[in-house]
């Protein structure tokens, strides 16, 4: 097992390396010019000067390991200072990786937009759970029955449906002409007491709504297949045959079994609901990492745009390993080669 | 005599009344069985036909601006209201399906084809196989919105100065969409190439002594036609999708082309006024989209040989 974990853990690094290489690349290779957005009035060799000192004109190679010594080493590094507090030596000549729009350091502005897109996307991914998973096991219980063709019905409607289509239809159902919650996520809200966690409560209550909805009708659709396959194992007729009563064989040995595929479904799907966040933020207003990379794409931030798209990459490519690694942990039939 | 003549005439009879059952014959056979697969085909060759030959119906120009009519509401002259320049929506909705459907069909031939392409070799040349699926596991672990948005940002000036605002959008984005989608088909296409190599006919072809070439062709092709049919079908609803939410974040065609994205971000931000602006194109995306995904369905039951009813 422990060898299997290294050896799984030893792949996903040449695979980091080429995926940072290719956003880097990407990025590098457009006609994209971080002057570009200074005013007018600055003379040409003015702008030359800033090009050069923000290392826009050194040879591709060159850049590209700065970047990857920069993103790799320094930054978890000033990471690791900012929470904790401590220094570590050297820490004052250590380059701080700059957006080109702030000019301020893009880890502090990541940290700082990060805890937004947790709460919402990570409430939204718990409630998808929690609801999917019981209307799954229930519409593979009975195949075809009424809650069934309801349920695969909705499911097909949740995922044809876009989530930035659900949203806008909440924003006119709700908020325009109900007037129950606010169309806007205000992120300086404090929750101090009773009342203000309320308002809190309503203001996420759509952007949460819209992702859940989206998440539950495919992690249902996926729990209904996973527990149809067992439920017509020989090992639930063997279960039955014992006496064991219903409740037990569904939950205890099919739905324990079928749950192997679903959480790795749910480790896979951390990444895509990140990306995912993009659009509902962008609808709701909600200032979290998803709008950070917007508002860089347009003002042609380069740094930023790399860091964060390398940030989605890493996820994604962690998330991976880790659903591996758990389906192994899970399930005792995998053999560790 | 009489009785030779009545025994010629059964077998002819029998033929005339038994027609050969094909494979397409079987499959088109179960497909009308899928309720709503059948339903969702009606319905998008209804918005298919509406969206080719509404607008030779529908005059309205998209692009004429009518600003003392703007934000009309739904009336019997504009019966899907009209934007805040006063633009007909109806009008801009039926052009902006053109688009739409037409970059989630060209997307979806450019990943099917790739994606094709790329399961077949690494299915059929042992090879070659270790290496093109690290590259499909790569592709796997781009963040695809992301990126999508940076290059679609990036390479848009130089081809819009190449080819135009509009072609040079349509040909960015369906190169994109297209290049970052064709995994799923590549493994899916790898794994039945690699069930369909070992089995005796491809065998039996094989030690007649014919090409890798046409064993491809003639045997292993036509088998693994329909996970690729249906697998094309979804992708067509992921791309029209992935397009409209370009579009949506402001990032896709210009803004006085109409696309289905487009009429939504450009509708976003009037829903007090007038809802029906993003309710339109909105409900035309979801619909269309629903469609093809039930139509996928039931092509997914409908070419499965296993399943014979």
């Amino acid at each position: 097992m422990g060898q299997y974990l290294l050896r799984r853990v030893l792949i996903a690094i040449p695979t980091l390396l080429v995926i940072s290489f290719v956003i880097f690349a990407i990025l590098d290779l457009s006609p994209s010019d971080p002057v570009g957005n200074l005013p007018l009035t600055i003379p040409a060799e003015v702008r030359e000067k800033i090009r050069e000192t923000l290392g826009a004109n050194d040879p591709f190679l060159v850049k590209y390991v700065k970047w990857l010594n920069q993103f790799l080493i320094s930054e978890p590094l000033n990471v690791i200072e900012k929470i904790t507090g401590t220094k570590f030596p050297g820490s004052e000549e250590r380059l701080r990786y700059l957006s080109w729009q702030t000019r301020s350091p893009i880890i502090d502005l990541i940290l700082e937009r990060l805890p937004q897109t947790l709460w919402v996307v990570g409430t939204a991914y718990m409630f998808a759970i929690i609801i999917a998973i019981p209307i799954g096991v229930i519409s593979a219980y009975k195949p075809y029955s009424i809650f069934d063709q309801v349920g695969t019905f909705l499911a097909m409607i949740g995922f044809s449906v876009p989530t930035f289509f659900t949203g806008l239809i909440f924003i006119i159902i709700f908020s325009v002409n109900l007037k129950w919650f606010p169309s806007i996520y205000d992120t300086t809200h404090r929750v101090t007491d009773i009342e203000s966690f309320w308002v809190q409560m309503r203001q996420i209550f759509m952007p949460v709504a819209v992702l859940t909805l989206f998440f539950t009708a495919q992690l249902s659709r996926f729990t209904r297949s996973a527990m149809l396959d067992n439920l017509n194992q020989d090992y639930i007729r063997t279960a039955r045959s014992k006496g064991l009563s219903e409740r037990r064989v569904v939950i205890r040995h099919a739905l324990r079994n079928s749950l192997i595929p679903v959480v790795t479904l749910v480790a896979l799907g951390i990444p895509q609901i990140f990306q995912g966040a993009l659009i509902t933020e962008q609808i709701f207003r909600v200032n979290g990492l998803g709008q950070l990379l917007i508002t860089a794409v347009q003002g042609g931030d380069l740094p930023m745009v790399q860091a964060l798209t390398f940030i989605f990459a890493v996820l994604i490519v962690v998330f991976n390993v880790i659903a591996d690694i758990l389906y192994a942990l899970v399930d005792p039939r995998i053999a560790y080669h | 005599m009489a009785t030779t003549t009545k025994v010629s005439a059964l077998p002819l009879d029998y033929k005339a009344t038994q027609k050969p059952r094909t494979l397409w014959g079987d499959a088109w056979r179960r497909f009308r069985k899928h309720l709503l697969a059948m339903l969702g085909s009606t319905a998008l060759i209804i918005i298919m036909l509406g969206i080719t030959f509404g607008p030779l119906i529908w005059t309205l120009d998209p692009t004429y601006i009518d600003i003392v009519d703007s934000f009309s509401g739904m009336t019997a002259e504009h019966p899907f209201g009209t934007d805040n320049l006063g633009r007909d929506t109806l009008a801009r909705v039926l052009y902006g399906g053109r688009v739409s459907l037409a970059i989630g069909v060209v997307a979806m031939l450019i990943g099917i084809l790739i994606g094709t392409l790329v399961g077949l070799l690494a299915g059929y040349f042992k090879f070659l196989d270790s290496p093109l699926m690290r590259l499909t596991d790569m592709f796997l672990s781009l963040p695809l919105l992301p990126l999508l948005l940076v290059i679609t940002l990036l390479f848009r000036d130089s081809l819009r100065v190449t080819f135009g605002p509009e072609l040079g959008i349509f040909i960015l984005t369906v190169i994109v969409i297209g290049c970052l989608g064709w995994m799923p088909t590549a493994r899916l296409v790898r794994g039945e190439v690699l069930s369909m190599k070992e089995r005796e006919f491809v065998v039996a072809a094989r030690s007649l002594g014919a090409p890798d070439f046409r064993i491809v062709r003639n045997h292993i092709l036509p088998n693994v036609l329909s996970p690729v049919i249906v697998s094309a079908t979804f992708s067509i609803a992921s791309a029209i999708i992935t397009e409209s939410a370009l579009s949506f974040l402001g990032l896709g065609f210009p803004p006085d082309f109409p696309t289905w994205g487009r009429l939504l971000f450009d509708g976003k931000d009037f829903l007090t006024l007038t809802p029906a602006l993003v309710l339109w194109p909105g409900l035309m995306i979801s619909l269309t989209v629903l469609c093809v995904n039930f139509i996928g369905d039931g092509l997914r039951d409908a070419l499965d040989p296993r399943i014979t009813k």
